[in-house]
């Protein structure tokens, strides 16, 4: 099934950029992250121009966050108060991320940050929740250590921030300062990697703020919902990358999929599902660090003048 | 088909055309009339590419049909653009961009066909002259970078333009039957930029290029694909809100779908 994108200026295999979305839309119902990080490398190895490929992908993380939204506020899985000052400080963010990605654009390091990037910080989350994972499924083992874990609510920093407000659906007394800066830099992420930034926030959630665990998800998809709005916005009018098309065939599959991913959430175990996301962002970060040490295919890129 | 028929009717055009020769025009040169199966190509939904067939006679002024042997060469040339090109270099381990360049003319689309191999038709010189070849376009270099660096990152430019199908040489890409009629197929993939191609034929003969004709191609986006592209320009804001309230139509609906099953 040939179909043409009119702003990626090519044709492509409607059948897998539907595939694609659904797998993307999966991940993001299993795990409250936008699917994002994976869209935006596999749509850039599939050939779509990346800044196509980026700011479509944010178009598309919408439409999966506002199925899990809407799945996960059945269940009362969503703070709206945090999701609010997250999302405040997300716009903040999606702004100087997009002062951050005009500079690097013409500096001509925007591509290579990005990468840098990716392998920074799903290396590093990845590997974190790896280990947590694995300590959670292997409680005989390391006992000891792993009901320490569970004693800490929240980092020691968050605590010493002033201003306190309750957050109920949280079970949280902290200072607002805390979400707010988090939900920047993640705006920030949003801006440059095309990624909603679920894959960093969901585990800044449970272990930086501390949140109870059940409204983890959907607060996360809450935010990533209405950031992902701001940057498809700042595309549209700036880089004009957006393309509808595209857009359309990763929605179509990513909001079935966030579905089906809502409902296998909710009935496997959770210290499984943290393993296989760690897996997951562990691999494409070895992908990443791959493609930047090996000889990439072509030396020369063209931009337009 | 249209370029059937028309190239049934060419023998009757090009005796009326040889009947009416141009006073102005050299004794022994002959008379190119080139022809273009499309003069506008649209890309819309479900393009994939599209296929130009490039067409036409060669006559000697004075008699039906060329006496010499001639040899003919099709220049396919899209809209030129100013590029910056950037050459990846390994620094500290990683593969970051270094160095670039910057052309001030380097077109969209480039693709030569010719009915012999360039070489065996034209020499270097002449070739350089018509642009013959992908190594003689001319892309004018801007900056003060040395020659040897500009001609790396030209060549850079072109392989990389030739991979994607967008910079392409044919030789025998075109075939001459009973020394008049000749025909060129070029194809032109998914990814052109639209704009205006020009189709330059030229009828070389002994290393001299002995007549030329120029046909126009217009590429446009047309249908649905062309009013998006026109959106995403000029009515970004809307456009904008447009692929907002797809997002969410699309994820609410399906929401909705779900709760009630």
């Amino acid at each position: 099934m040939d179909v043409y994108l009119p702003i990626a200026n090519l044709s492509v295999n409607g059948l897998y950029i539907v595939l694609l979305g659904g797998l993307t839309g999966i991940l993001s119902g299993l795990f409250g992250v936008g699917g994002g990080f994976l869209t935006t490398p596999l749509l850039i190895f599939y050939g779509i121009p990346p800044t196509v490929a980026a700011a479509s992908a944010a178009t598309q993380v919408t439409g999966a966050s506002v199925s899990g939204v809407l799945a996960h506020s059945r269940r009362k899985g969503v703070d709206y108060r945090m999701g609010a000052v997250l999302v405040a400080g997300g716009m903040i963010g999606a702004l100087i991320g997009a002062g951050l990605f005009s500079l690097l654009q013409s500096l001509g390091q925007i591509d290579v940050v990005i990468s840098i990037l990716y392998v920074v910080l799903l290396g590093s989350i990845g590997s974190l929740m790896m280990r947590e994972a694995v300590n959670a499924l292997r409680p005989g083992l390391l006992g000891k250590r792993g009901a320490q874990v569970k004693k800490r609510r929240h980092h020691p920093l968050v605590a010493s921030l002033p201003y306190r407000w309750r957050f109920y659906a949280s079970g949280l007394y902290i200072s607002p300062l805390a979400p707010m800066i988090l939900g920047m830099l993640v705006g920030i992420l949003t801006m440059l990697m095309g990624v909603g930034g679920g894959f960093l926030l969901v585990p800044a959630m449970l272990y930086i703020l501390g949140m109870s665990g059940n409204v983890v998800v959907g607060t996360s998809l809450f935010q990533i919902l209405f950031v992902t709005m701001v940057t498809t916005m700042t595309h549209a009018l700036t880089t004009k990358a957006v393309d509808l098309v595209l857009a359309a065939l990763l929605l179509l599959g990513s909001v079935l999929g966030a579905q089906f991913g809502t409902q296998i959430a909710l009935k496997a175990r959770p210290e499984y599902l943290r393993l296989a996301l760690a897996t997951l962002v562990l691999l494409i970060a070895l992908r990443m660090l791959y493609g930047l040490g090996v000889q990439p295919d072509e030396i020369y890129t063209v931009v337009p003048l | 088909m249209k370029g059937a028929a028309w190239l049934a009717a060419l023998p009757v055009a090009v005796a009326a055309l040889a009947l009416v020769p141009s006073p102005a025009r050299a004794q022994n040169e002959p008379l190119l009339v080139p022809a273009v199966s499309q003069s506008r190509i649209e890309v819309r939904q479900g393009f994939t590419g599209a296929r130009l067939l490039l067409y036409g006679a060669v006559m000697d002024p004075g008699g039906a049909r060329a006496t010499g042997n001639y040899d003919i060469v099709v220049v396919l040339k899209g809209p030129t653009e100013a590029v910056r090109i950037r050459e990846k270099e390994r620094i500290a381990g990683i593969w970051a961009n270094a160095g670039s360049s910057d052309f001030r003319s380097a077109p969209a689309f480039f693709a030569v066909a010719s009915s012999r191999p360039i070489r065996q038709i034209v020499d270097e010189r002449t070739a350089a002259i018509y642009e013959l070849g992908t190594d003689f376009i001319q892309l004018s270099p801007s900056g003060a970078i040395d020659p040897a660096e500009q001609a790396r990152y030209a060549q850079g430019l072109v392989e990389l333009r030739k991979r994607q199908g967008l910079y392409q040489e044919n030789p025998g890409g075109v075939t001459i039957a009973e020394n008049v009629l000749y025909q060129a197929r070029i194809d032109l993939p998914s990814n052109v930029t639209t704009g205006r191609y020009t189709a330059e034929t030229f009828a070389v003969s002994r290393g001299r290029v002995l007549a030329s004709a120029t046909a126009r191609i217009e590429v446009v986006k047309a249908g649905l694909e062309g009013q998006v592209v026109t959106a995403s320009q000029r009515w970004s804001f809307f456009y904008g809100l447009g692929a907002i309230a797809l997002s969410l139509g699309m994820g609410w609906l399906a929401g909705r779908l779900f709760a009630r099953g």
